[in-house]
This record gives C-alpha cells, structure tokens and sequence, in this order.
C-alpha cells in the first residue's frame, strides 16, 4: 500500500477541522474542529516519520498532543468564563472589541 | 510493553519496501478512512454539540488505531488516552456546564458564509492533496531499522535525549496552562459565606414552614394525593400538594375542595343527610368517570341518594 494515502486521509481530516472552524458558531464545537486540525496534522508527522524511517516524527507527534492538551484546558476555561458572563457559548456574542 | 510493541512493531512492518504495509494496512485503510471521514463530516453537521463530541471522539479512536498499524504504538496508546480519554471528556465535562441544549443558531451573520467556507475547504483540499501527489518521495523506509530496542525505547532516547529541552519547557508549559485554567475558573466571592447558624436563623425570620409539609388528603373527603389537606380551620393547604402534580395540572381544583367542606359542614349540622346541600348536587348532571378530577361529585356521587341521582334534571 502506498503510504501516501494516508497522507490524503490526514489532508481530508484537516480540511474537515478548517470547515467546522469556519461554519460551526458554538465555541466548544469550533474548539473540537481545531483539536481535529491537530490531529490531522499528527497523523501526517506519522505518516512521514514512517516514509522517511526517523521516529522523531513521532516525537513531534508527542508534543503537538502535550501542546494541544495545554491549549484545551486554557481554551476550555476562557469558553466557561465567556459562557458565565453573557450565558451563551457562541462566539457570535462575543463581540464587544468590535466597537 | 516493550515486548509488546515490538511484537506489534513486527507484526506491522515490513521490509522497506516502496509501499510498505501489507493488503492488511490497505483493508484497514479503506474501512477506518472512510468511518473517521464520516465522523469528522458529523463534526460540521451535528446539531447538538454532544453528537459532535461523539464523533470527535470516533475520529480519535480511529486515529489512534491507524498510529498502532503505522509503526507509531506508543503514540496510539497515547492518543487513545490523552485524547480519547483526557480531552475528549473534559470537552464532554464543559458541554455538561454550559449546557447541552447550546445548539447553533443557523442565522449567517456573515452573508454567504457557509458557501465560502465550502469553497476554501474544498480549495485547500486540493492545493494540499496536488501538492502531495506532485512530489516525488523517497522509497518508505519504515521503522524497522530504527526501532531495534522498540519503538518506546527509540522515543525515549530522543526525548529524553536531544529533545530533553523542549521536553522541560513543555512541563513549564503545562504548569502554566493548569494555574492559568484555574485562574480563568476561579470565582471571587463578593459576600461572605453564611455559616449554618446564619441560615437558620434566617430561615426562622422569614416565617417559612419549619415543620415538614401537610400530607395530601388529610382530613378531606378523599386520601388521594391530588387533594389537597385541609387545614383545621376547614381551609385546603396549598402546600400539601405536590409540585410536580401542580405544574401538571392534575391537582384536584381548589374550588371543589371548597364545596367538599361545606358538604361536610352540612353533614355535621344535619347527620340524618335528608335535606341540605346534598339535594342541591343531586340536581348536577351525573359523574362522567373520565374527569373525576375535575369533579369533585364523581367521588362523593355514590354517597348521595341514587334514585335522586337516577332522576336528576
């Protein structure tokens, strides 16, 4: 099998994110599409640390995941802080620098 | 572990080969590719934000089994647990507090933006996947070479290795996130909190019923639990009556308690129950069964004189 192809799957999978990042107005919801970008984006390091025989693909791969915790549990909290002070998790209502 | 993976290791590899993996990784390409694209599609068209969970959380599982079939096994344990089960359920955790029913609205604010969105993913997909199949990669080497010791111990070596440093700032990295969530999480009280004492005496001056509430149909014509208790003075207690029955509208109405009183009242003054009101309610026309909720007659019918009841109206 040509490993290229999951290289495709991966390209699909970070599309997929992109969209859900652009369409999609709740926050939580719009924070899972950027966790499946991440993703995408491991399965692609993956995928090359196979091609090119080095692992240290993988050790990327380590840390875009201890990043990515990082950022879901800071972004999880400024979601709930936003939700306490106008009751609404979309980020539509979130708009007062606008003006 | 060790030996695990590097029977997995094994068992996944093969020599380096141009197309490395077997007919097995193509039949698991094509039966996980399509289920994790599926499931990320339900990610853009869920309504409800746990179904969207749900399928992210699809997403990564299947992730995690395609790092086991690529070499990556440490990295697959790793996603099915930090991601699966770690994040997946924290993002679970915050849809439980902000509230589940917190589905989109479908008003665009920005007009056409759904289209654009489409036109730029689709766009991007094809950028990145022309760019893929133009380049020319070497043949794939796989991992067999490097991972002797196993593909742990391999890992180790590097991060513990030349990536020591950046595996000490992710620490101080991770310290920050966690005190800056609590941060972003914490409340200031603005009032004190009361103590007990406090409460009850609170609870004390505000009158409030201190003793546990009237049972229902206590001391009225009937024990059922949509009738309200009558007080001693005769007055039915609203109190006595479940909420839940009240918010279904199946409470017994006041006014029918009311009259059940002066019936009772009547059959106190005059025990004998020739004359008096009784008479009056014979003339009412005869219990339906299906509403002896809302008449109260239904109940006392029996009691009354039948031929009375027979002859009405």
């Amino acid at each position: 099998m040509n490993l290229v192809w999951w290289l495709y799957l991966s390209v699909l999978l970070f599309t997929i994110g992109g969209i859900t990042v652009l369409v999609r107005r709740n926050a939580i919801i719009v924070f899972m599409g950027v966790e499946l970008m991440l993703n995408a984006t491991n399965l692609a390091f993956v995928t090359f640390a196979r091609i090119n025989g080095d692992v240290e693909g993988q050790v990327i791969a380590l840390f875009v995941m201890l990043v990515a915790a990082a950022e879901v549990v800071v972004g999880l909290a400024i979601i709930m802080s936003i939700f306490r002070t106008r009751r609404s998790a979309s980020v539509d209502d979130a708009s007062l620098l606008q003006y | 572990m060790t030996a695990a993976a590097t029977a997995l290791v094994a068992a996944t590899t093969e020599t380096g080969q141009a197309s490395l993996g077997g007919n097995g990784e193509e039949v698991l390409f094509w039966v996980i590719a399509p289920l994790a694209v599926i499931a990320a599609l339900g990610l853009v068209f869920a309504r409800k934000a746990v179904h969207a969970a749900l399928c992210m959380a699809w997403v990564m599982i299947s992730l995690g089994i395609v790092y086991f079939a690529q070499q990556a096994p440490f990295l697959g344990a790793v996603q099915v647990f930090v991601y699966t089960g770690a994040v997946m359920m924290l993002f679970l955790f915050v849809l439980m507090l902000v509230g589940v029913d917190s589905s989109d609205s479908l008003v665009e604010t920005i007009k056409g933006q759904r289209w654009f969105a489409l036109v730029f993913g689709v766009g991007l997909a094809a950028l990145v996947i022309a760019v893929i199949r133009g380049v020319t990669y070497p043949k794939a080497v796989g991992l067999k070479d490097v991972d002797t010791g196993g593909n742990i111990t391999r890992l180790a070596g590097l991060i513990f290795g030349k990536y020591v440093w950046a595996f000490e700032v992710t620490s101080a990295l991770l310290v920050t996130a966690a005190l800056g969530a609590m941060i972003l999480a914490h409340r200031e009280r603005l009032t004190p909190k009361p103590t007990q004492r406090e409460l009850s005496i609170r609870r004390i001056r505000e009158g409030a019923i201190k003793a546990p509430l009237p049972a229902p149909g206590v001391f009225a014509r009937h024990n059922a639990v949509d009738t309200p208790a009558l007080l001693p003075d005769g007055s039915p207690s609203e109190l006595s009556v479940s909420r839940v029955l009240v918010a279904r509208g199946q409470r017994r109405d006041l006014r029918s308690v009311a009259d059940d009183v002066a019936v009772i009242e009547a059959e106190l003054t005059d025990p004998l129950g020739d004359e008096g009101p009784r008479t009056a309610r014979a003339g009412s026309p005869g219990a339906v069964p299906a509403d002896t909720t809302q008449r109260p007659d239904a109940g006392a019918a029996p009691e009354g004189t039948p031929t009375g009841k027979g002859a009405g109206t």
